[in-house]
């Protein structure tokens, strides 16, 4: 079954094509890497994806389940989460605030005007914190964090839902070679009942993570395989290696 | 602890200082529930509204007209003012948060200029500039002490049940939602629903400080409904320091204490107000109750 099905995915900006007509489909527990050069298209797919833009044409299906019209909070309800290229944290608020939220998102609670919400979630927000090995800093405001501390929070929020279908927006952006090798780690740990997708420029440390590869250029797939064939394919050469 | 501690002081008012103070100080809380419901738009929920006297005007016109027209007790007008109010929050709620920001802000501005224009025209019913004249308090607290205690008692619950709202999960849901409401809608948070929740809760505190108003005044002009006093409100906020719970409380007072108080010595407040106003976002650009906070730590650590 597959945990990601596109199909003819189209979006225009001002006329302007940024998803040309994709179509791929992710197996459930597979690791996709997405790379293409700059303005491939890879965010915007993301954003398709999770209904932060509605596309223009084709279909997204998540389990076989047309999700194209959902808004994207439905998406998140089932089973979807997402990080972001660009830092997206609550950067007043305290980590374990930061995954309550996450954990709040996916509970009936998030409706109740009553009680408090950091007592009733941050004792399991710690829990997860415990597990990507934050909890020393379950107190400090994100604001007060390490560039790669951060990197790792924007996974933690996501895993903390305990998603079917990850997507990974360029997690490794910006880190020092130490930093880029704890968050593999973070990722290849991730258990294979969650799907990942994930947008990376680094390939060194994104090409072994990887099932298989889709290179995406100009919104269109222009080559879709394993890595051996991915790398071997003179057009992935021509448009992303570059040599 | 602080707030009661800050309870206790509000109660020994009426045995210190004169019933002129007393009166100015029924006006301050008053006005503090109207600037709290504020807060919770602008401070807690990133909502820049410029239309919240509609909620104060709407729900007093409302037992005026109750109270005067249908010859209704407080027992009828009270609950059918608070009920009109919400609905009509809820309505507008769905009109305005098409939007945000400087958006949202012009279109709360204008469905509160179109009751503002009503309630001046629609003569035969609100009696147009004249105001509504003849309302009385309720439980018959005529005088000076006992309306104020009457006054403490529901601004003290107002504000603590705005507290409780912001410290729930719907609270904190919100402040997501100000905050980064991207990130909230990929969390699985339904960001316009958190925030039309909060814009008819804040209808509703809105209409509470309405009812209090009229009670203190037995008289409500169409004045109330205006864009001053919606500005005023906002004005609180900003002073005393928005998304904080004591920020509108001394917003309220600096205001009022200003229009009221000092307007007795200086005909032209107004021109006051905006030199406190121009003082307090340069030292204080985040309002007075953090900005004191703030230079306090640094005393301290000095100390």
């Amino acid at each position: 079954m597959a945990a990601l099905r596109i199909q003819s995915l189209k979006k225009a900006f001002g006329g302007l094509p940024a998803i040309n007509d994709v179509s791929l489909e992710v197996a459930a527990g597979e690791r996709r890497l997405i790379i293409g050069p700059n303005g491939a298209g890879k965010t915007t797919l993301f954003n398709l994806v999770t209904g932060d833009l509605s596309a223009d044409g084709g279909a997204i299906g998540l389990f076989d389940e047309d999700v194209t019209r959902l808004a994207s909070h439905r998406r998140a309800h089932r089973g979807l989460a997402r990080t972001y290229q660009i830092i997206t944290l609550f950067a007043r608020d305290t980590l374990e605030h930061n995954i309550a939220l996450a954990l709040l998102g996916l509970t009936r609670t998030r409706w109740s005007a009553f009680g408090t919400f950091s007592k009733r979630f941050y004792d399991d927000a710690h829990e997860v914190l415990t597990k990507v090995g934050l909890q020393h800093l379950s107190r400090k405001p994100v604001s007060q964090l390490a560039y790669g501390e951060k990197r790792r929070v924007e996974i933690a929020m996501a895993l903390a839902q305990k998603p079917r279908v990850l997507l990974l927006d360029e997690p490794l952006a910006g880190l020092s070679r130490e930093e880029r090798a704890s968050i593999k780690q973070l990722i290849a740990a991730i258990p294979r009942d969650t799907t990942v997708v994930m947008i990376e420029h680094d390939m060194d440390t994104a090409l072994d993570l990887a099932d298989r590869i889709t290179v995406l250029h100009y919104g269109r797939v222009i080559v879709e395989g394993t890595r051996a064939e991915v790398v071997a394919d003179p057009k992935t050469r021509e448009v992303y290696l570059g040599h | 602890m602080r707030w009661i501690a800050v309870l206790v002081l509000l109660a020994l008012i009426p045995l210190i200082l004169g019933e002129y103070y007393v009166n100015l100080a029924s006006q301050i809380l008053i006005f503090a529930v109207f600037a709290a419901s504020i807060n919770l738009l602008l401070g807690y929920g990133g909502l820049p509204t410029l239309g919240h006297a509609a909620y104060l005007g709407v729900s007093a016109y409302l037992s005026a007209l109750v109270a005067l027209k249908l010859g209704l007790g407080h027992a009828f007008a009270a609950p059918i003012a608070l009920l009109g109010t919400v609905l009509m929050a809820g309505l507008f709620g769905l009109i305005a948060l098409r939007a945000t920001g400087l958006g949202f802000l012009m279109l709360t501005l204008a469905l509160s200029q179109v009751l503002w224009g009503t309630a001046l025209r629609w003569v035969s019913m609100t009696d147009g500039d004249n105001g509504l004249r003849g309302m009385t308090r309720p439980f018959g607290l005529d005088a000076a002490a006992p309306f104020y205690y009457f006054v403490l008692l529901v601004t003290a619950v107002s504000i603590w049940l705005m507290a409780r709202y912001v410290a729930s999960p719907l609270g904190a849901a919100l402040k997501g939602t100000r905050d980064q409401p991207r990130r909230m809608g990929a969390l699985g948070h339904h960001v316009w629903m958190v925030r039309w929740i909060t814009f008819v809760y804040a209808g509703f505190w809105g209409g509470v400080s309405g009812l209090l108003f009229v009670y203190y005044h037995k008289y409500i002009h169409p004045v109330s409904l205006s864009l001053a006093n919606s500005a005023e409100g906002l004005l609180a906020v900003i002073a005393g320091g928005s998304g904080t719970l004591a920020g509108p409380l001394v917003g309220a007072a600096i205001v009022m204490l200003l229009k009221n108080w000092v307007s007795a010595y200086i005909e032209r407040w107004n021109m006051l107000l905006g030199f406190v106003f121009v003082f307090i976002v340069i030292f204080m650009p985040e309002g007075v109750v953090p900005g004191v906070r703030r230079l306090w730590r640094r005393f301290v650590s000095k100390a």
